[in-house]
């Protein structure tokens, strides 16, 4: 019944013989998503920019071009129309408009008269001023930056310095490749998504542990082996681990992402991506930052190497 | 790890009763609920806005404006008291944020009795002097003072005037140093509370400066030229020359009311006793001269008195509609705001929108559940089962928990449910992996389940946390809708913590007691 049972248990994938391709690998990643990130941008959201969003049901299929050009000559700057998930569903995104917050109601105002009879309901309408935006993304690095220090504090009090410095870096690798990832699409990037990036910081970082709980053990264990084996065998021992946890939940939130309506569609996919990412980072870039930092086998106190019942003693 | 104290398995079975108790409300429809007796659980999920639909503000106070004010107060202050001390000086204005001028008597003499003159004004003025030239502040203390008493003030106001709309359920919060959140539910055209708190609504009455010209381009020193509030059939406002001095204020009104006069609508006020003592001084003063009534820097009406008013209450004419008359009641009654409010943001979410999104929300559950219950089943068989079972104990504990605190529940918060769906079972896939390590290595049924949870602990409690520290870092810095997604998420962690260890063992161990299995199966 239990189909696990035909996965295979003994691997001996050589990961660590192919860390210079994975590190060039992610390098290459990094560097490509802070241009792309740089030179085209992310795709900000109202949240952000600053601005007006107005999200309408039309009454019947809705004829952009017709409401473009509507929307257009009204005046008010670049004004964005966009389908958000159904035909009759249409977001209209419009520039901040000079001039205090009584100008900005006057825009929507405009907007909704210019619109007319063809709408049958306002589902949104979402103003955000400038201040607000600069001050919400102010937030987000900060909320972002204390997190992957925090997490690599308790990695650094739970386990040797070299795994807090591994997982600190594996976590910003994740960071960096989801922006990189929100240049390349250019899915909108707001408020959601900075939340799903802050969550891949602290998901990635589950996958990390599993691997590194258990290298800390091997590597009391084994103190007669080369490091490097211990870590390729304890990337290989957990893999089926890490790799399950994270498709259970890549299961769900496919399931968020088709089904959980266009608002919240940005935020599963960078969730998504970032758990994508994450399991790849804590196999190919945190174990071998391990190696690179150097991480050792404890200094042994007294010379019993009994396998088993030394490793049972050290378990907290 | 395998026995099992039997106060433990009261206190699990009894977590997962609670849990129950108090998640089932939630299957109720709300009226059904409001008729439960009043000892049973009856608190429902507390939604968001972006789920039941309403409004959201976030206003500023404008302190710089209050500050300005202030300053010209001073001026004003100086001024006089300069005057009346016939002490000439010059260049008297607001500079660098704070009073400024310059003696023409610059003697050490002088200048100590000028310093001790403005003293007098206000115990916490900072005054600073080099060759006659004088610059008085406020110290940082007073400054500070007033701006958490302004803010304090303009809550208190907004929220008078806001209970007045009898709309049920608005939550005004502050936020940071100076600025209101107002949360309104079900509301989805806010236009009736943006006139409510758009307007300061400061009430003076002044008199008029009936020698000067309004329509030339300066006024009198002590006057100023103001806009009537409603325009002339030309379209333009009417133009007067008012006194700056306040002769009474809205500070001293007890009441108003709308009403008509002549068929008209128009305003009824009512002062206290010292505005009303002021009130009748000034009109027996000024009788047969025009009074002008000014609402926020506009001239309301500028009637002429008549006769002296002794009764401390009178009547506001002016271009009323029957709407606008009661409107202004009702912000006259409230008082003023002690400084301008800004709008920062603003979010309306239609019911509509939100419907959607509560079942989008519902269905994407639902399938994410079955997919990973599914899943869970099919790769771990009967221990995908036991899973199973903690999975669905976590989606109860989570539903009550919810409810019990009446946290709110937004649609990111939803997706922080879906999520933990995810993430509840990977303690599990950790557990049961490292079981079939163990039995791998040789040991028996028993063994391999003990040493299983035992080894797979740390990995669950070091990756539980670190996911926790990120979702309180996100819930402390995250804003409105984000805010619920961290919640659900810290929530749903610390649950899933408990089912996917407590409930898979005892549920596990209770089968390797009665069964006896030879092996495992997985």
């Amino acid at each position: 019944m239990a189909l696990i049972k035909k996965l295979p248990t003994d691997l001996k994938i050589d990961f660590m013989g192919r860390r210079k391709f994975f590190m060039a690998f992610s390098i290459l990643l990094l560097v490509m998503s802070v241009v792309l990130a740089v030179t085209r941008g992310l795709n900000f959201g109202v949240d952000f920019r600053g601005g007006i969003l107005i999200e309408i049901r039309t009454t019947a299929p809705a004829d952009i071009s017709s409401l473009r050009s509507r929307m257009g000559a009204l005046g008010l700057g670049e004004v964005s129309l966009q389908e958000f998930g159904s035909p009759t569903d249409i977001l209209i995104n419009i520039q901040k408009q000079d001039g205090e917050e009584k100008e900005q109601m006057a825009a929507i105002e405009l907007v909704k008269s210019a619109l007319g009879a063809e709408v049958a309901e306002y589902r949104r309408v979402e103003f955000v001023g400038p201040k607000v935006g600069s001050e919400l993304m102010k937030d987000g690095i900060y909320a972002t930056v204390f997190a992957l220090l925090g997490i690599a504090i308790y990695i650094w009090l739970r386990y040797e310095w070299q795994f807090s410095v591994a997982a600190l870096l594996a976590l910003t690798h994740d960071v960096i490749a989801t922006i990189g990832f929100f240049a390349v699409t250019q899915f909108e990037f707001n408020l959601a998504t900075l939340a799903a990036i802050l969550m891949i910081a602290g998901y990635s970082i589950n996958d990390t542990v599993v691997v590194f709980d258990r290298v800390r053990d091997e590597l009391r264990r084994y103190k007669s082996w080369e490091v490097y084996d211990v870590l390729n065998m304890s990337i290989n021992v957990t893999l089926s681990r890490t790799i399950l946890t994270s498709f259970t939940t890549l299961l769900a939130l496919i399931a968020l992402f088709l089904f959980g309506g266009e608002v919240i569609r940005g935020l599963s996919l960078g969730l998504i991506w970032g758990i994508v990412i994450g399991t790849y980072s804590s196999i190919a870039i945190a174990v071998p930052l391990l190696f690179t930092t150097g991480v050792r086998s404890p200094v042994p106190e007294d010379e019993e190497e009994n396998g088993e019942e030394a490793a049972g003693l050290i378990e907290n | 790890m395998v026995q099992f104290p039997k106060w433990q398995v009261f206190a699990i079975v009894g977590v997962l009763v609670l849990g129950l108790y108090y998640a089932l409300p939630n299957v109720f429809k709300e009226q059904t609920v409001e008729a439960f007796p009043s000892w049973l659980a009856s608190d429902q999920i507390n939604l968001g806005l972006d789920l039941r639909g309403g409004s959201y503000m976030l206003l500023e106070v404008d302190l710089e404006a209050v500050e300005k004010e202030q300053m010209t107060d001073l001026v004003e202050n100086i001024r006089s008291i300069l005057r009346s001390a016939s002490i000439g000086y010059q260049n008297l204005g607001i500079q660098e944020g704070g009073a400024s001028f310059t003696l023409r008597d610059t003697t050490d003499e002088m200048v100590s009795r000028v310093r001790s003159m403005i003293a007098q004004i206000d115990g916490g003025l900072l005054v600073t002097s080099s060759d006659g030239t004088f610059s008085v502040v406020y110290n940082d203390q007073v400054r500070q003072q007033r701006r958490i008493s302004v803010v304090n003030q303009s809550i208190e106001v907004l929220r008078r005037r806001l209970d007045e709309t009898g709309t049920k359920e608005i939550s005004l919060q502050r936020q940071g140093e100076n600025r209101i959140l107002i949360q309104v539910p079900g509301v989805t055209d806010p236009e009736e509370i943006k006139t409510l708190i758009g307007k300061t609504a400061k009430l003076t009455f002044h008199l008029v400066d009936q020698n000067a010209d309004p329509y030339s381009n300066s006024a009198p020193v002590g006057s100023q030229i103001m806009l009537s509030l409603d325009e002339q059939a030309n379209g333009q406002p009417r133009r007067y020359v008012i006194n700056k001095r306040v002769m009474v204020s809205g500070e001293n009104l007890v009441d108003a009311q709308a009403t008509f006069q002549d068929g008209q609508p128009v305003i009824s006020f009512t002062f206290d006793s010292s505005g009303a003592q002021r009130f009748a001084r000034v009109t027996q003063d000024n009788v047969n001269k025009p009074f002008a009534i000014v609402l926020d820097g506009r001239v309301i009406s500028a009637p002429v008195i008549r006769s002296p008013i002794l009764t401390g209450s009178g009547i506001i004419s002016g271009n009323f509609t029957a709407q606008s008359a009661e409107e202004l009641a009702v912000l006259l009654r409230a008082g003023a705001l002690p400084a301008p409010l800004v709008i920062l943001e603003e979010r309306t979410i239609g019911a509509g929108l939100g419907e959607d999104s509560i079942n989008a929300g519902k269905i994407a559950s639902v399938i994410g559940m079955v997919l990973v219950v599914g899943f869970m089943a099919l790769a771990y068989g009967f221990f995908g089962l036991m899973a199973n079972v903690a999975l669905i104990a976590n989606l109860v504990l989570i539903v009550a928990v919810l409810s019990l605190f009446q946290a709110t529940l937004t649609l990111p918060g939803i997706a922080g449910i879906v999520l933990t769906i995810g993430m509840a079972v990977d303690a599990n896939v950790l557990i049961f992996e490292r079981i079939r390590e163990e039995i791998r290595n040789g040991r028996g049924p028993v063994m391999a389940v003990e040493a299983g949870y035992k080894r797979a602990m740390s990995t669950i409690l070091d990756s539980n946390i670190t996911t926790l520290i990120a979702a309180v870092i996100l819930f402390q810095f995250g804003s409105g809708p984000i805010k619920g997604f961290a919640v659900t998420l810290i929530i749903g962690i610390i649950t899933s913590m408990f089912t996917a260890i407590m409930v898979t063992r005892l549920l596990i161990v209770t089968w390797l007691r009665r069964r006896r299995p030879q092996t495992l199966g997985i």
